[in-house]
């Protein structure tokens, strides 16, 4: 049976509260401080994500455990506007929002798998996996 | 016939206030009552049942400090809105059953006593709850303000030398509150070089390493040289991994190195005195 848990995202406090969950599971799932920081900074870009560009959605965060691995999922999903240009949200720097342009390939980078499934005007899913070495 | 109610509810208050509590300690999940000393609970009940029964007297008025008063004691003690919605229904039950028992409710004006039951408990369930809800409100602002004011001051440690330290989640107001008193302390305490010590933010995202860097252009353009300290290793492999570009920043890792390289900056050292 698996673990999941969930915040919605609807104010930028929610994004803390997302965080705190990804810290607590990451840190109760046998994660060391650097890929707790990792991971709680992972939940951080793609709960602010949601909440800049979807207004509202949810994070969910299930523990996994396969094949003996263990390891964290992450699952950020919206039904806002969808993102128009994929390849262009993955190169460094570009950003619609004026902000670093960091966040979506550095999320790639801080995680060990990461999967986007997005169709503009339906919305996105975002998900992304971190295994216990 | 409302006469005779509130006669038998006032002779009867001892044995009404005995059973709701015992009612309430019962709650599934709410334990508030068990947090509470004795002569608290005993207090806190009496002052409920007057409360409740304040307004079947004198119709519908229903004294607003005193409910204030309730409420803000009431989530001061920490009891959930479920809790107080709960204490309302049960005492409402426990009386009904009380006037049914001495007879003064029966099977014929039944109908008549619900519409009373009605026209009484609904305002003042009403109003607790909106008192309830403002208290709530007063309390969370007053934190927020709270957190506002421990947050972010810029420090004058030597003549030339600020110090602001960081201390937990930088959300957007926040970080236009640090890079307004960022530049406010600077040109004040004409700081020379400012040390940015975020040992204390959990998380450094791109939104926060933004606003940083944005901070630190800003205290440039006034003149100042600001460098980022206590950058924990944790943080750091964050950073990169992120791709974030703090190049045109001095950066260590503790406060302390920080300080000693300002102080170069600035012509002086330390020097231990025999």
């Amino acid at each position: 049976m698996e673990y999941r848990s969930f915040v919605d995202i609807y104010t930028e406090w929610d994004i803390v509260a997302a965080r705190q969950l990804g810290r607590n599971e990451a840190k109760n799932s046998g994660f060391g401080t650097v890929d707790q920081a990792r991971i709680t900074t992972a939940i951080s870009e793609l709960a602010r994500n949601i909440y800049l560009y979807a207004g509202k959605g949810r994070l969910e965060i299930e523990r996994l455990s396969e094949n003996g691995l263990h390891g964290i999922r992450i699952i950020a999903s919206d039904e806002g506007p969808g993102i128009q240009d994929m390849r262009k949200v993955m190169e460094d720097g570009y950003s619609t929002s004026g902000g670093l342009g960091a966040g979506m390939p550095g999320v790639k980078r801080l995680m060990d798998g990461f999967k986007v499934d997005t169709e503009p005007g339906v919305g996105t899913t975002i998900t992304a996996t971190k295994w216990l070495r | 016939m409302n006469k005779q109610m509130i006669k038998c509810i006032n002779e009867n208050m001892d044995e009404i206030i005995e059973k709701w509590q015992a009612m309430m300690k019962n709650e599934k999940g709410e334990r508030f009552f068990h947090f509470m000393p004795e002569n608290l609970v005993e207090k806190t009940s009496r002052e409920f049942a007057e409360l409740m029964t304040t307004n079947i007297a004198e119709n519908n008025i229903i004294n607003a400090e005193k409910l204030t008063d309730f409420a803000s004691k009431v989530v001061r003690f920490g009891w959930s809105i479920k809790f107080v919605n709960k204490a309302i229904d049960n005492f409402s039950n426990i009386t009904f059953d009380l006037l049914e028992e001495k007879e003064i409710i029966h099977h014929d004006n039944v109908r008549l006593f619900h519409g009373t039951f009605a026209n009484w408990i609904s305002p003042l369930r009403e109003t607790i709850i909106e008192a309830y809800s403002v208290e709530w409100e007063r309390t969370v602002n007053l934190q927020k303000i709270a957190l506002q004011e421990l947050s972010a001051s810029l420090i004058p440690v030597f003549e030339k030398i600020s110090v602001m330290p960081l201390v937990g989640t930088i959300d957007t107001e926040r970080a236009k509150l640090i890079m307004e008193n960022l530049l406010e302390g600077v040109v004040k305490q004409r700081a020379e070089v400012v040390l940015l010590d975020i040992t204390g933010v959990p998380v450094v995202d791109t939104m926060v390493a933004h606003h940083i860097i944005q901070a630190a252009d800003a205290v440039r353009l006034v003149g100042s040289k600001c460098m980022l300290v206590g950058i924990r290793p944790e943080i750091a492999q964050t950073i990169v991994a992120l791709g974030i570009n703090l190049q045109d920043f001095t950066t260590t890792s503790t406060l302390q190195k920080g300080m000693k390289e300002a102080l170069e900056l600035t012509n002086r050292t330390i020097v231990e005195v025999k």
